[in-house]
């Protein structure tokens, strides 16, 4: 763009005709932006800003009246029992699932990097129920977990377990719902896992087999160390999938009248209970920007460990 | 001899894996088939021996999973459709040219995409009231009118693989830049477009909480939200669940199947979004 044609005029008149196309351009290019700019103030920046200043006020959505009561919704939250439930189940939950789902897909990982027959094929089986909708899926393991016709109560029957009411109380709820996730989830993982493993630079794996390190040990010394970064990664990125845990405890476990015998309560669910069937906007507000807190503090890490990794 | 017996171990454990991964899915297509009798049957088993449609036609009669199957068409499609244009425009804008504010906004695009709709679904409902939009077609795909990821994949693309002497070259003979967007760039981007459309789709069409949220009466309901509600109400009828289930779950499945290597790496890559 810059001139570097002798003669003053010449350049001067260039500049400015440079400078009326670089106009023009940037009339393009803020036109091209336009729409996209605003539907991600309309749509995503403006409710997040929302989502904070709701919090600090009490509205059922009918009255006209909006009153400001500071931090009171966050004090009510931090004593209402429905909150504290909902927060222990949904870390129980985030903490059973994302532990086995990593060392699951791990484990399905190590031999699916080194690029075994069939690969894409079982690449392809593992990942189907993550790329599937929650719904469909949700209801099939409804079936499954079925305490008196469901197959899975049928299978440990020949294991000489005797009958779970899976869906019937709530703490097997709660491990029917983590059975289900890490089935879900597991695929997505094991996909970064691959992507990880064949990152680790051949050199390393070369110098570990003639050393004559085998096996556990090899995985041990030398992939696990040289894997930790994705390990780190992919835990705090399930985590905050974990968190935000909703469609299936909805089906399989939320609403009294669709599920047997329990409630697991989890965030999003008591979120979405207090906001639409109770219309408390304000106090789903400040439930909302404390997910929201969990969920930045998780990003934060997982830009620490991203940045290490580079 | 010993790395042979290895490989055949980790095969056998791989296949049963395998064969756990896929049972539901399996057992979902089983019972969608069978009657109603060896859906009870004990001991159970996999394949139906007389195997039936009843369940589709039951399910499809009793609820209107036809207009269900119409509505995630549609929301999918307008959803589809507005992030592949939004996503060109504003990938092409941050791919090929530089201007006050490009980098301010493009991360503005993509540190968005940081917070799941969840924190933000009840402002952004109320919103849907005053603009009267609950209930409406166009309230359903709000939040998936635009995609950070389809931005950046967008852009990735206009950056390396469209030449900028193909753009002068239109330039020197005297083209407008929208011209030269319509006519070069866009043409040039269709696979990439593709992609975008691809992880559009599936991300309308497996929505549940807003359609949910958004949708008040039972002709909007989506796929998700209508099985959602058929089986809380005929909670005993697995032979019509698992036929609703099994047409809502095909059309991804399907997509999958078809291309599945770009969107197993894409969404390991983005996480959606």
């Amino acid at each position: 763009m810059t001139c570097h044609t002798p003669g003053i005029p010449a350049a001067a008149a260039r500049r400015r005709t440079v400078s009326r196309v670089a106009l023009s351009r940037y009339v393009f290019c803020y036109g091209m932006l336009l729409v996209p700019t605003a539907f991600f103030l309309i749509f995503r920046v403006i409710p997040i800003v929302q989502t904070l200043r709701l919090s600090v006020f009490s509205w059922d959505l009918i009255s006209r009246v909006k009153p400001y009561v500071g931090l009171e919704n966050f004090r009510t939250l931090l004593a209402d029992a429905n909150f504290q439930l909902a927060l222990s189940n949904t870390t129980a939950f985030a903490a059973m699932t994302v532990a086995a789902s990593v060392v699951l897909a791990l484990l399905v990982a190590l031999p699916l990097a080194r690029r075994l027959r069939f690969e894409g094929a079982y690449q392809l089986i593992y990942f189907l129920p993550f790329i599937t909708p929650t719904v469909p899926e949700a209801v099939v393991w409804k079936w499954i977990y079925d305490a008196r016709y469901g197959v899975l109560n049928y299978l440990l029957s020949l294991l000489g377990i005797p009958p779970v009411g899976w869906l019937l109380e709530p703490r097997t709820t709660l491990w029917a719902v983590i059975i289900m996730s890490v089935w879900k989830t597991l695929g997505y993982n094991m996909v970064l896992f691959i992507i990880g493993l064949r990152a680790i630079p051949a050199e390393y794996t070369e110098a570990g087999l003639i050393d004559g390190a085998t096996g556990w040990r090899f995985f041990r010394s030398l992939t696990l160390p040289l894997l930790m970064p994705t390990v780190l990664l992919v835990t705090v990125i399930s985590t905050i999938g974990a968190y935000n845990v909703f469609t299936q405890v909805y089906i399989m476990a939320a609403d009294i009248q669709g599920s047997p015998g329990s409630v697991v309560r989890v965030l999003i669910y008591d979120i979405f209970e207090n906001a639409f069937r109770y219309y408390r906007m304000g106090y789903a507000s400040a439930e909302a920007t404390v997910f929201f807190a969990i969920v930045l503090a998780l990003t934060l890490v997982q830009f620490r460990v991203l940045r290490s990794r580079t | 001899m010993g790395a042979r017996l290895q490989l055949g171990v980790t095969h056998a454990l791989l296949i049963a894996w395998a064969v756990v991964m896929v049972f539901p899915f399996l057992w979902m297509l089983g019972t969608s088939f069978k009657p109603a009798p060896e859906i009870l049957a004990f001991p159970p088993h996999l394949v139906p021996r007389a195997p039936t449609v009843l369940n589709y036609v039951r399910a499809f009669q009793t609820a209107p999973f036809a207009r269900f199957f119409l509505n995630s068409l549609i929301v999918t499609a307008m959803s589809t459709g507005v992030i592949v244009a939004t996503s060109t425009a504003a990938g092409y804008v941050f791919g090929k040219f530089r201007f006050p504010g490009d980098t301010a906004i493009f991360m503005l695009f993509l540190a968005t995409a940081i917070l799941p709709l969840e924190t933000y679904m009840v402002p952004l409902y109320l919103t849907m009231r005053d603009w009267h939009w609950i209930n409406t077609y166009p309230g359903m795909v709000a939040p998936y009118l635009v995609m950070s990821f389809g931005v950046f994949i967008m852009r990735q693309y206009f950056r390396t693989a469209l030449p900028d002497e193909l753009l002068d070259a239109a330039r020197i003979d005297g083209a407008s830049e929208w011209r030269i967007f319509v006519r070069i760039a866009v043409p040039a981007a269709v696979s990439a477009m593709a992609a975008v459309a691809i992880f559009a789709a599936i991300q309308a069409w497996t929505a549940f909480i807003w359609p949910l949220i958004i949708a008040s009466s039972q002709d909007m309901y989506t796929m998700e939200v209508g099985l959602a509600f058929f089986q809380q109400r005929y909670t005993i009828d697995y032979g019509a669940i698992t036929a609703g289930a099994t047409v809502s779950a095909i059309p991804i499945i399907a997509v999958f199947l078809f291309f599945r290597r770009h969107i197993t790496e894409g969404i390991a890559f983005s996480g959606f979004r």
